[in-house]
């Protein structure tokens, strides 16, 4: 082939060249396609443990598992509580995730607010969900201004309740 | 050619041809094995016992940092509510993640619709999420490789490798991935893969009062929620995508896609 073919393909391969080598060097050398094969699973193998390492925040493990973290230390309150009326509820859903808690942070931050409680107790007119068996209320008529808190104890919010003891 | 030839040939011939190709194709032990792992993750979403209070969406972003007000989530709670006279009204509120507070419908652009407590003919909460399908078009259209099923079943992304494209956000017909506004990469439901893998339950799960969310591993026929995708009468979203979802849900209405 004569010179003026030749030396334009030099350049040709000298550029691809240079993409392998710089591909070489900048994968990462765990990046492959796995088990799953190359359609759904072509990856770097590392970015797995990236994933496992995020930080647990909430640490309680519910009702389901006897509040294996929460128990260790408020064993006595745990075992009241998760026989009330809201016993069903996860302690952190109101008390905060705990982080690491007792060390950061030592006290955490309870929601107390009327909006909480609304999540699940405002009145609405669906007769066929589950929201029915829960006691409603109209947010707009219903003691405005005031929190949930202030009548109603909330590990145990039945009013009857609360005069009897 | 003699004849006794010709025929030789012609049966040889045939014969070869039919060899059907994938009897040619060897086979891949891994792959074989891929196919029945000992963990493989899947959700079973009870869609009768939710009552739309959010506190799964609430945990969601606070357990994996996701910017709390901006309108993105990883999982969110829908509401339908069907009138007599057949009229549908569906909303997500910020994903539910102050759950249903109000009686009436937002029907977007600031508008919200009173509907008629009588007039109510049947109304119910869908919580949603990844549904970490087993044939995920998602990882497909990634042009770097950055999202993945991983060998347990989990769709994940690699943050340090995706380029923000936007491709896995536009192929997932459930629209269960969105674009990370500081981190500027396609974010979507990990299942807590930091929480599964150390044995426990993803923070929705952890987080729901009613059980309607519950997880399994789908090949641990000893687990309850196993027991109930396999044997009880559950569905999938948009099962006719083909994209196999391991989201399963119980009381599902046509309506619901």
């Amino acid at each position: 082939m004569k010179n003026h073919v030749w030396r334009p393909l030099y350049v040709v391969i000298a550029f691809v060249a240079a993409i392998l080598l710089f591909r070489y060097f900048y994968v990462p050398k765990d990046f492959g396609s796995g088990a799953r094969g190359f359609m759904y699973a072509f990856h770097r193998k590392s970015n797995e443990e990236d994933w496992k390492k995020q930080p647990v925040k909430y640490r309680d493990t519910g009702k389901q598992k006897m509040h294996e973290f929460c128990g260790k230390c408020h064993g006595k309150e745990v075992k009241v509580r998760s026989e009330d009326l809201h016993g069903v509820i996860p302690c952190e859903n109101c008390h905060g995730p705990a982080f690491r808690h007792p060390d950061e942070p030592r006290k955490l931050t309870i929601d107390r607010s009327r909006e909480l409680c609304l999540r699940c107790h405002t009145s609405l007119p669906y007769t066929t969900s589950e929201r029915k068996r829960i006691p409603g209320i109209d947010p707009k008529t219903h003691n405005v201004g005031l929190e949930c808190v202030f009548c109603h104890n909330p590990h145990n919010p039945r009013l009857a309740d609360r005069r009897g003891q | 050619m003699k004849r006794r030839d010709f025929i030789k040939n012609c049966i040889v011939v045939i014969a070869g041809a039919s060899v059907p190709l994938s009897a040619l194709v060897m086979v891949d032990p891994k792959k074989v094995l891929a196919a029945n792992p000992e963990i493989q993750w899947a959700f079973l979403i009870d869609t009768t016992k939710c009552v739309g209070c959010g506190f799964c969406v609430k945990a969601c972003k606070t357990e994996n940092d996701i910017p709390f007000n901006a309108n993105i989530t990883r999982t969110w709670v829908e509401r339908y509510v069907f009138t007599m006279d057949d009229q549908r009204y569906i909303d997500s509120p910020k994903g539910a993640l102050y759950g249903f507070t109000d009686s009436r419908v937002d029907l977007g652009m600031g508008e919200f619709k009173e509907i008629d407590p009588r007039n109510v003919g049947k109304a119910f909460f869908v919580p949603k999420l990844c549904n970490h399908c087993a044939t995920p078009p998602c990882t497909q259209v990634c042009p770097v490789g950055a999202t993945y099923k991983t060998d347990d079943g989990v769709v994940l992304v690699d943050r340090t490798w995706c380029i923000g494209c936007g491709y896995c956000i536009m192929a997932c017909p459930y629209a269960a991935r969105y674009f990370h506004p500081t981190l500027k990469v396609a974010d979507k439901c990990t299942f807590c893969y930091h929480r599964i893998t150390k044995g426990l339950e993803t923070a929705c799960v952890n987080a729901c009062p009613f059980g309607a969310r519950k997880m399994c591993n789908i090949h641990d026929t000893n687990d309850r929620n196993t027991q109930v995708i396999l044997r009880e009468r559950v569905g999938v979203l948009k099962d006719d995508f083909g994209t196999k979802p391991q989201a399963f849900y119980i009381g599902l209405a046509q309506e619901v896609r």
